[in-house]
Parts: C-alpha cells; sequence; structure tokens
C-alpha cells in the first residue's frame, strides 16, 4: 500500500484536533501495519502460555477438581465481551461527536468479534454449570443479562449493515451502541445487587481476592493473550476495512472518469 | 465547536435520562429479578403451598440426612441463610456433587401445608473461593478454616505460605 498519495480526498480538518489526525487512512494504515505484527504475535505468545499454564500446570480447585480449568477461557472471554462492547460505546459517542470516519468503520469491525467473545463465555459458561451446578443454563440476573449483551451484539452487527447508505447504518448502530451500554453496569454489578445462582466476583481490584496466586496468575497471563488477540482481530478487520474503502473509491472514480470520456 | 458541544450535551443529557430510567425500573423490580428467596423472606412472607418459587441459603450444618422420601432415595436437609432462619427441605434424587453441608444450594419447589419445603430440583451454588487441594487439607488442619461455617480467610493471608502449611 502506498500510503503517501491518499486517495481518498483528506478528512483532517484546518484546525488539526488529534483525534483526527488518524482520520488520514494513509496515516492509519502506516501506524496500525507497524503495531499488528507485534500486536498478534504477543496475542498468541500470551494466550498459549496461559492456557499451557492453566490447562496443564495449575493446580485443581479443592471443590471443582479439573472443572476449574475452564475458568482460564471463560473469565477472558467474558471480560473481553464487555470490554468489546464498551469500545462499541466509545466509538458510538466519537462518531455521533465527532463524526469521525475511523470510529464509524471501528464499531463495524468490532461487532462481530465481541459477538464471537460473548459466544465462547456463554459456552464455556454453560459447559462448566452443568457438572457443577447441576445444570446448563438458569434465567439468573447475570446470565441473563450476558445473554442480553450478545443479542445486543446480534442486532448492532444486523443494523451497521442493514442501510444502502451506510451513513444511516452507522448512526443507527451507534444509537443502538450507546443505549445497550447501560447493560455493562447491569451485568458487572448484577452478582452483588440480585441473588445469582452465579458466584460473585472473586478478583477484585481494591479489596480481597479469594483466589490462589497459583491460580491468578495463569488467569492473569490468559486474559492479557485475549486482549491483545482481540485488538489485533479488530485491527486487522479495521486495516482491510479501510483498504476495501480505498479501493472501491479509486474503482469508482476510475468508472466515472470512462463514463466522462467515452 | 459550538455544534459539536451541543452534540456533546444532548448525549450526555440522553445518558443520564435513560440511565435513571433504567435503575427506577430495575430497583422497582428488584423482588422479580432475584434468583431465589431466602429463607428469612419465606418464613416472613409464608409463600402459599403449593406456589412454586427457589430457594437459596446455605445447608445448615449437622442437618444433612440421606433419606427415602416418599419410598424414594432422596436426602433431608435444613437451609438457611446464616442469620438463624432454617427452612427444612426435602428432595426425591440425586443431588449435585457440590451439594454438602455449609455450601450454598439453590432449589426450586414449594411449601408443603406441614411447612416443609419440597424441592422437585436442586442446584448446588459454587462459592468464590477458588484454591488448590493442598491449600484447603493445611488450612482445615491447622485450624484456620472450616469450610461447615463460612468462607475461608481471603488468599492475601495464605498466598506462598502454601506450601509451608502443607509441609506442617
Amino acid at each position: 500500500m502506498d500510503a503517501t498519495s491518499p486517495a481518498l480526498p483528506s478528512v483532517a480538518p484546518k484546525r488539526g484536533r488529534n483525534l483526527h489526525r488518524f482520520a488520514n487512512p494513509g496515516r492509519f494504515l502506516r501506524l496500525s501495519g507497524r503495531v499488528l505484527p507485534w500486536l498478534a504475535i504477543c496475542g498468541a505468545v500470551f494466550t498459549l502460555a496461559g492456557l499451557a499454564w492453566g490447562l496443564f500446570v495449575a493446580p485443581p480447585d479443592w471443590q471443582q477438581g479439573d472443572a476449574v480449568r475452564i475458568m482460564y477461557v471463560h473469565v477472558p472471554a467474558a471480560w473481553l465481551a464487555s470490554m468489546g462492547y464498551a469500545a462499541l460505546a466509545v466509538c458510538a459517542v466519537i462518531s455521533i461527536v465527532w463524526r469521525h470516519p475511523l470510529a464509524d468503520l471501528a464499531a463495524l469491525e468490532i461487532g462481530p468479534v465481541g459477538a464471537a467473545f460473548t459466544a465462547l463465555c456463554l459456552a464455556t459458561g454453560s459447559l462448566w454449570g452443568k457438572p457443577m451446578w447441576g445444570a446448563w443454563w438458569v434465567w439468573d440476573a447475570r446470565l441473563t443479562s450476558v445473554l442480553v449483551l450478545f443479542f445486543l451484539y446480534l442486532g448492532q452487527i444486523a443494523l451497521i449493515r442493514a442501510f444502502d447508505n451506510p451513513e444511516r447504518g452507522y448512526r443507527a448502530a451507534a444509537i443502538l451502541a450507546l443505549v445497550g451500554a447501560v447493560n455493562l453496569p447491569i451485568i458487572k454489578f448484577s452478582v452483588d445487587w440480585w441473588n445469582t445462582l452465579h458466584q460473585p466476583d472473586t478478583i477484585h481490584l481494591f479489596g480481597r481476592t479469594t483466589m490462589s496466586a497459583s491460580m491468578l496468575d495463569p488467569l492473569l497471563v490468559s486474559a492479557l493473550g485475549f486482549t491483545l488477540v482481540f485488538a489485533a482481530l479488530v485491527l486487522a478487520r479495521l486495516r482491510s476495512a479501510v483498504m476495501e474503502r480505498r479501493i472501491r473509491s479509486l474503482l469508482s472514480a476510475r468508472a466515472r472518469q470512462a463514463e466522462v470520456s467515452a | 465547536m459550538t455544534r459539536k458541544r451541543r452534540r456533546l450535551w444532548v448525549l450526555v443529557a440522553c445518558g443520564l435520562g435513560f440511565g435513571s430510567a433504567t435503575a427506577l425500573t430495575l430497583s422497582a423490580f428488584t423482588s422479580d429479578i432475584v434468583f431465589f428467596m431466602l429463607p428469612g423472606d419465606v418464613l416472613t412472607k409464608h409463600p402459599a403451598p403449593g406456589r412454586a418459587f427457589r430457594l437459596g441459603g446455605m445447608v445448615a450444618e449437622g442437618t444433612l440426612k440421606q433419606t427415602m422420601v416418599d419410598g424414594a432415595p432422596g436426602a433431608v436437609f435444613g437451609v438457611t441463610d446464616g442469620h438463624g432462619h432454617v427452612v427444612p427441605a426435602e428432595y426425591q434424587g440425586v443431588l449435585p456433587d457440590l451439594f454438602r453441608e455449609g455450601q450454598g444450594v439453590v432449589a426450586m419447589g414449594a411449601m408443603t401445608p406441614d411447612g416443609d419445603f419440597r424441592a422437585t430440583e436442586v442446584l448446588a451454588k459454587h462459592s468464590a473461593d477458588y484454591m488448590p487441594p493442598e491449600v484447603e487439607a493445611a488450612l482445615k488442619k491447622n485450624h484456620m478454616w472450616n469450610p461447615a461455617t463460612g468462607a475461608p480467610p481471603p488468599a492475601a493471608a495464605w498466598n506462598g505460605t502454601g506450601a509451608k502449611l502443607a509441609g506442617g
């Protein structure tokens, strides 16, 4: 990609605001191309290390036995499911208030990745629930609110692609993302506000953590890996979306030229 | 600039309005969102016999008896909230693996006319405590924790000392 000659008219405003420097697709492609390989490599290394550590080295739990190992996939997936939606909401604010074109494309590409992580969280949780609780699924506040999150992702994915004019899709999906963001605190605090079958949080940033360090360390490594993989997937998708847009505008410009000269 | 600022303020206002509307709705429906009733609620509200609900709490210490319930193998146990309220419960069937005294439990069922809870489904509620079996054994051996009476000491109290405890 030759990044020095932007095919799209430069969107950067004259005021030179920080955020809009990255609206220049050439600059974005150049920067992200440099970051992406590192993200991908580190993500793969940390994920594999965390999972190998958790699945083969970490001790079993005193009452769950080996079933506790599902946690090394389930918990990072659950964190990323919520963080992904929070990222969608941030993109929505940037899109609605500052009309930043990259935020719209990011929302387009975060949706499917976030939905995949949410599905992974739900599936692994279900696999853990059957042997531990005695049920694949219960309608308690935590499980239900995460299922709602999954449906919000699906709705966002469908809505942002539903219009012939992409701008209208971006606007509608941004509003949906912001409305759905009210679900995030509900997910987080559902286990504290209401009594649920899902256990309350084990890991607290401020306060007592009730998990052995021999399990917490691999969990944190795995979570770091999942986060980097999530970022790498979104960035790779975003790059291809930007390139696709450039190519499409080049082709349509060429077609228009051919029409004029004919 | 003014347009951007106006959009930002509209967004903030919408967020505040929508957020408080949701908070009010949720707090109004709190009693319907809870997954189970605690023994204290059951003893004060007296749900009508035959009305299905979920009862949740801890299996009270010294109450679990494997016995015959209506001519089939089952169990009788008390469900407590840790504040002295105990609801006697009976269940016909196989209990989940994690079920034991001092462990959280959620049971679906209804009250019988004589004041017992008749469970049709029993789920084990997992605690938020994760530790290797040797730490558990060491904590018990050193009388730092009895699983039947409550949560173990925080991980910070025994992290790193697990090997020492297990050895001693």
